[in-house]
């Protein structure tokens, strides 16, 4: 995985379990349909970045979120598939809570 | 809320992937250098042209093609920020077929 | 250009100039007349973007694959790699390269637009921005990579990215085999771009 090196930000680490939340708000949302109440874990901590739901309405994107790589299996989502196939993306954390138990 | 129809991960039905290349035509070229153009003098962000498309009306959405979108969304964000309005652009098209002939 | 319709609309690429395609004349003019871009800003990006093509991407690679350091340079720092090699990535916000390899895939994919990373491969080709990738490639990556003529077995294991982000993702594919003492040169011919998006696997060597 390109730039070895993980940010040194965000309340998540590598390896940590997440799952994504369901929002259901209007708006400019980066995060999938297809991705939200699913369970997966911490990939990589890509950094801080501005808020593209706040820039897209011409707004500063302050404060910035910490971006996360989210890796799930892809079993996990689409519950047919029992190879051992990764779906990743690339999510904010105010969209992530840590998985339950 | 209804899932946005720009959010289309996952969603059956779709069929083989058309892979014939394409050379952009001329008004293609031109949508996409006046797009890079607003954004490089900060007059748009890509966010405001992403949060437009998906603020179009769904069935545009799908029969637009690519560059038709983008045309759809620059007009919709310079008209939002009173850069242009909709009345000087058809005006400035009718001029065209004045001086040109209606295509 | 064919305008084929499917039974879930136009999912074939129409270029004809359209009413709505019409209007960017009338844009561009207005813009112009009024001082808010200038000629000269459209034809700078328009020469910024002829100067962008795969062929920069199968530079990287093609040293990537003879270069065992530089190749740990380009996954670590891949601006700082293209900047070594004269390639301008500084409008990438976040660059990661993919490394495949013998047990493991990548393929790239925007569900939600069709973010690409541009200033490495230039425009991205039709198929990447329509609707039946979009869909399909996050949930049936096999059956995609099958129709670029890519057949994986089980045990290798495909990692499919959805750049919702501004992370710009490439892929460095793995080196043909078959192609010891290569140039540098020759080696770039077999990287096409669909091998750095990820949806097949780069062109074999052809035996002497």
């Amino acid at each position: 995985m390109g730039r070895t090196l993980n940010a040194e930000v965000g309340k998540f680490k590598p390896g940590d379990r997440v799952t994504v939340k369901f929002e259901d708000r209007p708006g400019h949302l980066r995060t999938p349909w297809y991705i939200r109440g699913k369970t997966g874990w911490i990939e990589r901590v890509h950094g801080e970045f501005l808020n593209p739901e706040s820039l897209a309405y011409g707004r500063d994107g302050l404060p910035k979120k910490t971006l996360y790589l989210v890796a799930f299996n892809q079993s996990d989502i689409w519950g047919r598939t029992n190879n051992a196939d990764k779906l990743l993306v690339d999510i904010y954390e105010h969209w992530l809570d840590p998985a339950g138990n | 809320m209804a899932r946005g129809h720009h959010d289309v991960g996952g969603l059956p039905g779709a069929g083989p992937i058309d892979q014939t290349e394409y050379q952009l035509s001329d008004w293609e070229v031109l949508a996409d250098a006046v797009n890079q153009a607003l954004g490089a003098k900060g007059i748009k962000r890509t966010d405001e042209m992403r949060r437009a498309r998906e603020e179009m009306d769904s069935a545009a959405y799908r029969d637009m093609t690519y560059y038709e979108r983008w045309i759809a969304s620059i007009e919709a964000i310079l008209i939002e920020k009173n850069i242009l309005t909709k009345d000087e652009i058809d005006r400035k098209l009718r001029e065209f077929d004045a001086k040109w002939g209606e295509p | 250009m064919t305008t084929a319709t499917t039974e879930h609309g136009h999912d074939h690429p129409k270029h004809e100039l359209s009413p709505c395609a019409r209007r960017i004349y009338a844009i561009r003019d207005l813009l112009l007349e009024k001082g808010v871009i200038t000629e000269k800003d459209i034809q700078c990006q328009i020469d910024y973007q002829e100067a962008r093509s795969p062929a920069n991407g199968a530079k990287l690679v093609a040293r990537a694959w003879v270069d065992a350091a530089f190749k740990e340079r380009f996954v670590a720092d891949p601006k700082a790699a293209c900047a070594e090699m004269g390639i301008d990535a500084s409008a990438i916000n976040e660059f990661v390269v993919l490394e495949n390899t013998e047990r493991v895939r990548h393929m790239v994919v925007c569900t939600l637009c069709s973010c690409y990373p541009r200033p490495i491969l230039g425009r991205p080709p039709d198929w990447y921005k329509s609707f039946n990738y979009r869909q399909r490639s996050v949930a049936d990556p096999r059956g995609v990579m099958r129709e670029f003529g890519l057949e994986l077995p089980d045990d290798v294991e495909v990692r499919v990215h959805d750049s919702t982000a501004d992370i710009r993702y490439l892929v460095l594919p793995v080196r043909p085999a078959g192609t010891e003492g290569w140039s540098e040169a020759d080696l770039a011919k077999l990287v096409t771009r669909d091998s750095m998006i990820g949806v097949m696997d780069p062109l074999p060597a052809i035996p002497e």
